[in-house]
């Protein structure tokens, strides 16, 4: 009983030290001010901090990758649910798929690092190799196991007797899908794709290894930036005073973000569920 | 409640960095544990000095990386021996501790690390070098760079600077330098351990700069002369404040230790001296005036300033080439051993 009280109350305590250190930034330059400034000039005495060129950056990549995902995971998610529905290679092709989901973020960064930042940089997708598009494409990888796994769980609690029916009246498969299959999963399949964009939010190592962490505001995809979770990454260990009160509040609001996008993902499927 | 809670959490990093007890606990027989952390530019050193020590003599020595900052937040709160640090305390941040006495252990520099396939050899001058990270130079075969570098081919390519994303001591070292040498550099962005660099890319530590400077032709960014040294990155020659065009190296890194004062807190970048690397540092280790403090016993005291002397001695000092750094002028070490004289415990002297 005690211990399962444990983790709400660990909860809490974060959001609340989250809360409290974070003042100190809100207080300086006002809670709006805060959220929509693009400042962040650490040169003592001058000494201003936003949250905008971050909030955006990591905005830009998780949707970026949310839309590069969408071709990948949706085949691999049909190929399991529906195509090849219990069969063998679809159980090898989602073990494989589900393998990408354990593979540290950290070897994600050095594949990045390695073997895709020269090929954006020889296609001229990208002229410094780092930016927002190149840690986009990283993190459209790494969240396509989530997208796949569980929109293929929603493909397989389509009813059969809907699809026979629809077979019995003389559809075709692609048709089954694009009538029957899609409109009955995909309240369920949209819930998965926001749980993908909630780790994509989140994600630190692989996409400091390929953003840039330049603090400027992009302009366009092709240019570096920072994502939230990077600039705490990066700037945590000599932070002090104002500058640590504005990483915290930054963290605070990333926590914020990503509770809302979770709780938007966890009633859909609920949603999906009842159906 | 903020400064607690973190106190705490820098508590918990550095037992855990130091994988180690807390200071009270001695370690059988005679001899003590001293815990320090700071500084990660000196750690190569540091390692390979502590783990001598702690094999030689009954005390136990350990060191966690955790940062500059980190380190003096950490003696603040008094749960460190002694500090590392990259930048000496200014008079602000002095007034804020107990007395403190700073010892300098090591010297190092700041080189700048090219990727260009087809040149051998680059020469930068100060004012160049503030240019290219202010983004005034952009192109490799800009005129002021062919001026420096006559008779090299350089390519007509988009310059790519790399910076440090995190907060560094070596960040620290490198816009100083260049606050001295450009004005324009100084009213614009100033030196600091965060320097909002307005081109480039940036990368955590030393090993996350050299590792994008290796992968992107037509970078350049600035990296540790330890780091540079062991890892045998291609690096530029600086021009000093004489007009030489000087390559990094132990010896001209030592060279650049000019006037020193009585407590050692300078700045040695572009020293008006032949022969010297123009962006070179010291590292220290900054303890207490009084050593009561914490509970501390006069046995870890004592202990502390053992260490220190052996930091100073010729034997270690010589030792710092081994890891790529640079021996201390013998001046710095006279200056530091009277230093420690005033080190003391509850007024009695150590």
């Amino acid at each position: 009983m005690l211990s399962a009280l444990v983790i709400p109350v660990i909860g809490v305590g974060i959001i609340a030290s989250l809360i409290s250190d974070s003042t100190g930034a809100f207080e300086k330059f006002g809670f709006w001010n805060f959220l929509f400034s693009d400042d962040w000039v650490t040169k003592s005495g001058s000494e201003s901090y936003g949250a905008l060129p971050f909030i955006t950056g990591t905005l830009l990549t998780t949707f970026l990758a949310l839309i590069i995902c969408i071709p990948f995971s949706l085949p691999v998610a049909l190929f399991v649910g529906e195509y090849f529905r219990g069969r063998k290679i679809a159980t090898i092709l989602s073990t494989v798929t589900d393998l990408l989901a354990g593979i540290p973020s950290i070897i994600y960064g050095l594949w990045g690092f390695y073997a895709l930042r020269p090929i954006f940089m020889h296609l001229n997708l990208s002229p410094q190799g780092s930016g927002i598009l190149t840690a986009a494409f990283v993190l459209a990888i790494m969240i396509v196991p989530y997208a796949a796994s569980l929109s293929a769980e929603f493909f397989k609690m389509v009813p059969s007797d809907l699809k026979e029916g629809a077979y019995a009246m003389g559809a075709t498969q692609a048709e089954v899908i694009r009538r029957v299959v899609f409109p009955t999963a995909g309240s369920g399949v949209f819930s998965a794709y926001i749980l993908a964009i909630g780790r994509a939010l989140g994600e630190t190592m692989a996409v400091t290894m390929l953003i840039g962490n330049t603090n400027q505001m992009p302009d366009t995809l092709r240019t570096t930036g920072n994502t939230m979770a990077s600039i705490i990454a990066n700037q945590f260990g000599e932070a002090d005073g104002l500058k640590l009160s504005s990483l915290i509040a930054i963290g605070l609001l990333l926590f914020l973000i990503t509770a809302f996008i979770n709780l938007i993902g966890k009633i859909l499927i609920r949603k999906a569920q009842h159906v | 409640m903020k400064k607690t809670y973190l106190s705490f959490l820098a508590a918990a990093f550095a037992l855990v960095m130091t994988a180690c007890g807390g200071q009270k606990s001695t370690n059988g027989g005679d001899g003590v544990e001293l815990t320090g952390a700071g500084a990660t530019f000196p750690l190569p050193f540091y390692t390979m000095t502590f783990d001598n020590y702690s094999a030689t003599s009954p005390d136990k020595v350990s060191y966690g990386g955790i940062g500059s900052g980190g380190g003096v937040r950490n003696l603040k709160d008094g749960i460190v021996d002694f500090a590392g640090s990259d930048a000496y305390l200014t008079d602000e941040e002095m007034a804020e501790l107990k007395p403190v006495v700073h010892v300098p252990t090591c010297m190092g520099a700041v080189v700048l690390a090219y990727n260009l396939p087809d040149v051998q050899q680059l020469n930068l001058s100060g004012e160049v070098i503030a240019e290219i990270f202010s983004g005034k130079i952009t192109r490799w075969d800009d005129e002021k760079l062919k001026k420096l570098n006559e008779g090299v081919t350089l390519p007509s390519q988009d310059i790519i600077p790399v910076f440090r994303s995190d907060g560094s001591g070596t960040t620290f070292v490198f816009t100083d330098y260049l606050t001295k040498v450009s004005e324009d550099w100084k009213s614009t962005l100033g030196a600091g351990k965060t320097v909002d660099f307005p081109v480039g890319q940036a990368a955590k530590g030393n090993p996350g700069v050299a590792g994008i400077v290796r992968q992107t032709p037509g970078a350049i960014g600035y990296i540790g002369s330890e780091y540079a040294f062991a890892q045998k990155i291609p690096y530029a020659n600086v021009m000093n404040k004489k007009g030489e065009l000087i390559v990094p190296s132990t010896q001209s890194i030592s060279a650049a230790a000019g006037d020193i004062p009585q407590d050692t807190r300078c700045s040695i970048t572009d020293p008006d001296m032949s022969g010297a690397y123009p962006i070179s540092c010291f590292t220290w280790l900054i303890v207490y005036k009084d050593q009561n403090y914490s509970d501390r016993t006069k046995a870890q005291a004592q202990a502390t300033v053992n260490l220190l002397k052996y930091m100073l001695s010729p034997e270690v000092q010589k030792s710092t080439e081994i890891v790529n750094y640079a021996p201390l002028p013998q001046k710095a070490i006279d200056l530091s051993l009277e230093n420690l004289k005033q080190v003391t415990y509850n007024g009695e002297a150590l």
